[in-house]
């Protein structure tokens, strides 16, 4: 499902922060593009 | 969502084409899972950013949905304690719903 798509991460600093996802997607295939985690409070 | 984060939503689906384009959220909230969905699809609900009344209809998708693409290791490593203290149902049921209504891709 993520192979050769261009991955955009939003992350949260109080869930899933974007390194975190960042590590996930590795072994997808995806490529990320742009990662920021955000402050949703 | 952020307004700068917008931006470089906006841009980069115009750089790369919004069909190659899929958004991963890592937000702790059913709430705020749904709203940044929403901007990412539907346009920016607050019409506050560059993507209001911009429907981009881009693919998105909470990172607890991606559990079974992801190396099960990893994933308990980096999101194994969050999904035991969040709300994984309210929050899967957000996006989706948000994605079956207005993701194009």
């Amino acid at each position: 499902m993520l192979q050769d798509k261009k991955v955009i991460i939003i992350g949260d600093r109080d869930g899933i922060p974007a390194p975190a996802i960042e590590e996930c997607l590795k072994t997808t295939g995806a490529e990320i593009v742009f990662a920021a985690t955000e402050c949703f409070v | 969502m952020d307004l700068e984060n917008q931006k470089r939503v906006l841009d980069l689906s115009e750089k790369y084409g919004k069909e190659n384009v899929v958004v991963i959220l890592g937000t702790s909230e059913a709430e705020s899972a749904g709203l940044t969905a929403e901007t990412v699809t539907a346009g920016d609900p607050t019409y506050a950013g560059p993507l209001a009344g911009v429907s981009l209809g881009l693919g998105v998708y909470h990172m607890f949905e991606l559990k079974d693409q992801v190396d099960a290791n990893v994933y308990d490593e980096q999101c194994g304690m969050m999904e035991m203290v969040l709300d994984v149902d309210a929050i899967i049921k957000e996006v989706s719903s948000i994605r079956e209504q207005y993701s194009k891709y």
